[in-house]
């Protein structure tokens, strides 16, 4: 699919600027061109397409959806769905939870949702495209779908309701709701277009310098670390790896723009698919400051609860993931 | 008289950017209004919204989801 730019790349650096091959730098470089254009290109497609179905379901839409319709088990699956195509914003976490809450939306399903939103989303999806291709994109889009899910459907079963601050208990008993009429069942796609795309280039604009510096870093990784490089330590077989490693990263927090491009290089080095991708789940999907934000809706004790399901899925996707990649 | 548009957000860059654009839509075109930041996640969830930044005009919500563009904060102001 992108031979075309790989030709591009490598005339700019070996006939324009004149570089010498074979050399780390010119490696680097090289990859830095090439990685660059393709992931910005791949960004404006997915972001786009994301942006046109997120104008049909906004978030009211899809609180209104699954509070109304019965949906005999599959709410969880479909929180979850629609949590990837809902752009998530960690400062929207609260007024989000409030909302579906207050909407009469399950605690489980809830979760569901505010899990798969900021591990499955468009910029993710792109930068999964460009850096590990499709086949592992779908498979992390799946397994990030069913992490929400499962999850949701685990922590319905603990009746967390008792444990959410009286703040938002008092809140969600004086809900008031206005009846909510939505864009899509008035504005003509054509009219969508413009605002949907000052949103992508919003969104890319956001987004591009964290990926540059992501791609720099992993550029100058892929020219000067030697291949097989972590092998040593991080094989397969190391169980302990995957734990370790998620705990690790979930305190952390990235935008997953920044972390991706290093990730790949890494996983190219030697490091097994499936630890990195737990890495990049526990930095992604759970980070002290979203936890500091939460702490206004949940007692310590659910947020440690919720953290806690996430983090053990988190692991067994891992586990999983290097079984099968 | 003065009328007030509310902006509500917690602070992140885009209620940040939300309160520039109204701003200079509201000095561009002399209008009598003045801003409001409402910050505090306790007076936003006052209202019903899912998603900082939101606009709140005379307690209705007029806009919310997302940095509305000049245009649209013109259409709402004027």
């Amino acid at each position: 699919m992108f031979d075309w730019l790989d030709k591009f790349a490598g005339w700019l650096v070996f006939d324009v600027f004149g570089m010498q091959s074979g050399m780390h730098f010119t490696e680097a470089v090289h990859f830095f061109i090439y990685d660059s254009i393709k992931i910005v290109i791949l960004l404006l497609v997915v972001i786009f397409l994301m942006g046109i179905i997120n104008s049909y379901f906004p978030v009211e839409r899809v609180r209104k959806f699954l509070s109304q319709n019965k949906l005999y088990g599959f709410e969880y699956l479909m929180a979850s769905l629609f949590g990837v195509v809902t752009p998530f914003c960690s400062c929207s976490s609260v007024p989000l939870f409030i909302g579906f809450v207050r909407g009469g939306i399950p605690l489980g399903v809830t979760f569901s949702f505010l899990i798969t939103s900021p591990l499955v989303n468009e910029v993710a999806i792109g930068l999964f495209v460009g850096l590990f291709g499709i086949k592992t994109t779908v498979i992390y889009v799946i397994s990030g779908i069913l992490l929400g899910t499962v999850s949701g459907i685990i922590l319905s079963r603990f009746r967390l309701e008792k444990y959410l601050t009286p703040w938002v208990k008092k809140i969600i008993s004086e809900a008031r709701r206005e009846e909510e009429k939505f864009r899509s069942e008035s504005t003509p796609f054509s009219k969508r277009i413009p605002e949907i795309w000052t949103e992508v280039l919003s969104i890319l604009k956001g987004v591009i310098p964290y990926v540059l510096v992501g791609i720099a870093i992993g550029g100058l990784m892929h020219g000067y670390i030697p291949e097989g490089f972590f092998e040593k330590y991080m094989s397969k077989d190391n169980l302990l790896a995957v734990p370790l490693v998620t705990l690790f990263a979930v305190p952390m927090y990235s935008n997953a723009s920044g972390i991706l491009p290093v990730v790949q290089v890494l996983v190219s080095k030697g490091i097994p698919l499936g630890t990195a991708i737990a890495f990049m789940m526990g930095v992604v999907g759970l980070s002290l400051p979203e936890a500091m934000l939460l702490k206004k809706v949940m007692t310590l004790k659910l947020i440690g609860i919720f953290f806690g399901t996430v983090t053990f899925c988190i692991i067994v996707s891992g586990y999983i993931f290097n079984l099968i990649l | 008289m003065n009328k007030i548009v509310k902006i509500l957000g917690t602070g992140c860059p885009k209620c940040k950017k939300t309160t520039q654009v109204v701003d200079e839509v509201i000095r561009k075109n002399d209008l009598d209004f003045s801003i409001v930041k409402v910050e505090e996640i306790e007076d936003i969830m006052m209202y019903d919204v899912m998603s900082t930044p939101a606009l709140v005009i005379d307690g209705k919500v007029v806009f919310k989801g997302r940095i509305p563009t000049r245009s649209e904060v013109r259409d709402l102001l004027i």
